[in-house]
């Protein structure tokens, strides 16, 4: 890939307390690309997430996105630079409706878009337009994640951040998000960063791919390359298969 | 088929002497000693204690009488209709709302419009005082205070029990501006909300970083930080004396309702003179700083700001990775709720006369915080049930003389005001778990209108 990174992550370490758990990593993200990052629990792969969104900050190192260093910026202002997060755990509003969850996402001051971005995300995923008044509590766990990427789609990003879509899902369901992150990639060009423990699927999906153990990254290559990876196979791969 | 129902009506009749007798003795071992013994001081200045046998017997003969007839009578008829509903396959929720719930709203307001010349029509001028003041002022105080609470705790989901304070702050501005510069009611009025929105603020900042239970606890230090500023400032607040003598309001300037005054406004108007008139004033100010205090709120959940509160309700960090600035929002909210505090206390001073640390116990934020829940947070509607049903309840207290010819004359049903506050309350959250009114209206729609219903969602998240 040529030219700057759209989110560059330079050296990061970032601590809990006296804790370390990032101890300085690498990671591009190219414009257009989709890049997943995988590895066992613990390793980092959420906090380095939160970290690229200033929640927790970096205690050293950078993050740079489209050009411009967001390592000390607060989160907020963080998601006004388009960086919109699916976080893990989903975190909808429960007691809003899924209208309301989604209104959440967009741009409060200018809702111009608003109801062209509505039915595009209903458009992506129907189930979100049948429920569109329920509240999202009531929602099944594979529509508040649609509910929730849904959510973060209404801020127009110029980078989506998905912190373990798959997490307690069928893996028809899965499969159905992922192909729809796919079409917004393919479609859109909207550039995906992806925290994944199903590895396999997650390989699949992605240009490149990042390998996270204690807090540092300790491979990367093309998805295919990585799928071939006999360690990486051995480590997330073997009877991970879906 | 006969003889089997009998003998199930015969269990149901078993089952409820003896729960009926259970609910007895534990009544007993309970109020034996908080009732069953008083103590008080005899003419020497000595505590000594006498029993109450016959109160005590009416506590236990109620908790006994009360079991048996609701697991005896009243279970198996609710039971029983249950189940015909269920065979006949109506639902209990219909689609189709009765007028009178329809229009309940305007109902409401043209009543409340009308209400104290009905009181007047009804009970005679002095008569009337009564209803206008106790039941009508004082009500429409605790709506808007709980209404101004709402925003805090139920729309921004940040647990106040400090509330008072700001109350206070407002009561103190007018009190203390009004006597020492001599200025009018109308000009401390906003003043009063904007000082009360200043100490939203102070609070809010030491407290960003705390949610639920921490929070709760800091600020009901803050409420009892202010109450004891009030007392021991004395040079400015006179303490524990208060500050009497406030001015009244006035008719916008034009008429003023002191006697003396020139431009009095009974005289100008040609009316006897009586005090019920300034109480009608103040029905309907305080009832138009309630109107104000709803149509902010409505049309704040429709704005950005709203809706981030009732997101900030939900999810903290969810809301701040969406690019709302938790800080402000949580401020705003504080400052926005606090303001009306200060409006209702610049009024309370107004009406009263007189200010002094006793009206801003704790106790005052704990009735406040318990209308906003019990009437279903978030829901103003219901808190405004809920404030006619608790403080109308108290004050009814008060006029249940015939009490007295059953329990004999020492029985101040004043007294048992907090007993009956707690048992509503425990009634309310076991058959209406969400409050009086648990739904929440969406504000966000794209083709129609459609409430949801609060039965869908876990008790407690209405």
């Amino acid at each position: 890939m040529a030219g700057e990174p759209l989110l560059k992550v330079q050296g990061v370490e970032t601590f809990y307390g006296n804790i370390r758990a990032l101890s300085g990593v690498d990671v591009d993200v190219h414009q257009g690309e989709i890049v997943s990052l995988i590895g066992a629990n613990g390793a980092g792969k959420s906090t380095l997430m939160m970290t690229i969104c200033g929640s927790p900050q970096a205690k050293n190192g950078q993050v740079i996105f489209d050009g411009e260093d967001i390592t000390r910026l607060p989160t907020h202002l963080i998601a006004r630079r388009r960086i919109a997060q699916s976080p893990e755990g989903r975190r909808i509003f429960p007691r809003m409706t899924v209208l309301e969850n989604l209104q959440m996402g967009a741009n409060l001051d200018n809702l111009k878009y608003f109801k062209e971005d509505v039915e595009k995300v209903f458009a992506m995923f129907p189930r979100l337009k049948e429920r569109q008044t329920q509240r999202g509590g009531t929602l099944s766990g594979g529509e508040q994640q649609m509910l929730s990427i849904g959510r973060a789609l209404m801020a127009r990003p110029k980078l989506l951040l998905l912190d373990e879509p798959s997490l307690g899902l069928a893996p028809l369901i899965v499969k159905g998000i992922f192909e729809a992150i796919r079409k917004l990639n393919k479609e859109e060009g909207l550039t995906v960063f992806l925290v994944e423990q199903n590895a396999f699927a997650a390989l699949k999906l992605s240009d490149r791919a990042y390998v996270m153990v204690n807090g540092k990254v300790t491979m990367s290559g093309s998805g295919k390359e990585l799928l071939a990876n006999p360690e990486v196979r051995a480590a997330y791969l073997e009877g991970g298969r879906h | 088929m006969a003889n089997g129902y009998q003998n199930v009506q015969e269990d149901v009749m078993a089952k409820a002497v003896k729960e009926g007798a259970v609910a007895g003795i534990i009544a007993f071992l309970m109020f034996l000693v908080f009732v069953g013994i008083e103590t008080y001081q005899d003419i020497n200045n000595q505590l000594v204690w006498r029993t109450r046998w016959g109160l005590l017997g009416v506590f236990v003969i109620v908790a006994a009488v009360g079991r048996f007839v609701t697991v005896g009578f009243i279970k198996p008829h609710l039971d029983k209709r249950k189940l015909a509903k269920a065979k006949t396959g109506i639902l209990e929720v219909s689609e189709e709302k009765s007028f009178f719930h329809k229009h309940f709203l305007k109902i409401a307001l043209v009543f409340l419009l009308c209400y104290p010349f009905l009181a007047m029509m009804i009970f005679g001028r002095q008569g009337s005082l009564k209803y206008v003041d106790n039941f009508g002022i004082q009500i429409l105080i605790y709506v808007m205070l709980a209404w101004g609470l709402n925003i805090v705790v139920g729309l921004a989901g940040l647990l106040d029990l400090g509330y008072v304070a700001f109350y206070a702050v407002g009561a103190y501005s007018y009190a203390l501006l009004s006597a020492n510069f001599g200025f009018s009611f109308w000009l401390l009025l906003p003043m009063a909300g904007i000082l009360a929105g200043f100490w939203g603020i102070i609070l809010g900042f030491p407290v960003l970083r705390l949610r639920g239970d921490y929070l709760a606890i800091v600020t009901l230090a803050f409420g009892e930080i202010i109450r004891l500023v009030l007392i021991n400032w004395t040079d400015v607040t006179r303490g524990t004396f208060g500050i009497s003598g406030i001015a009244k309001a006035s008719f916008f300037g034009i008429w003023s309702f002191d006697v003396g005054a020139a431009n009095n406004f009974n005289k100008a108007w040609g009316l006897p003179s009586s005090s019920v008139y300034y109480k009608i004033f103040l029905f309907y100010v305080i009832l138009a700083l309630c109107m104000l205090t709803a149509y902010v709120t409505i049309r704040l959940r429709r704005m950005p700001i709203g809706r981030a509160w009732e997101a900030l309700r939900e999810d903290e960090i969810a809301c701040r990775s969406l690019g709302i600035n938790t800080v402000a929002t949580k401020l705003t909210a504080f400052a926005t709720g606090a303001m009306f505090g200060g409006f209702a206390g610049s009024f309370f001073a107004a009406r009263q006369g007189f200010v002094s640390p006793e009206s801003f116990v704790f106790l005052e934020s704990a009735i406040i915080l318990a209308i906003v829940v019990l009437g279903g947070m978030g829901s103003l509607t219901g808190i405004a049930i809920a404030a006619v049903v608790m403080v109308g309840g108290t004050e009814l207290l008060r006029e249940m003389e015939f009490l007295k010819h059953i329990f004999g004359p020492d029985f101040t049903p004043e007294l048992y005001r907090m007993l009956l506050f707690g048992l509503a309350m425990v009634i309310v959250m076991l058959f209406k778990p969400r409050g009086f009114v648990g739904t929440r209206e969406p504000t966000a729609f794209l083709r129609t209108r459609k409430a949801v219903s609060g039965s869908f969602t876990k008790e407690g998240h209405g």
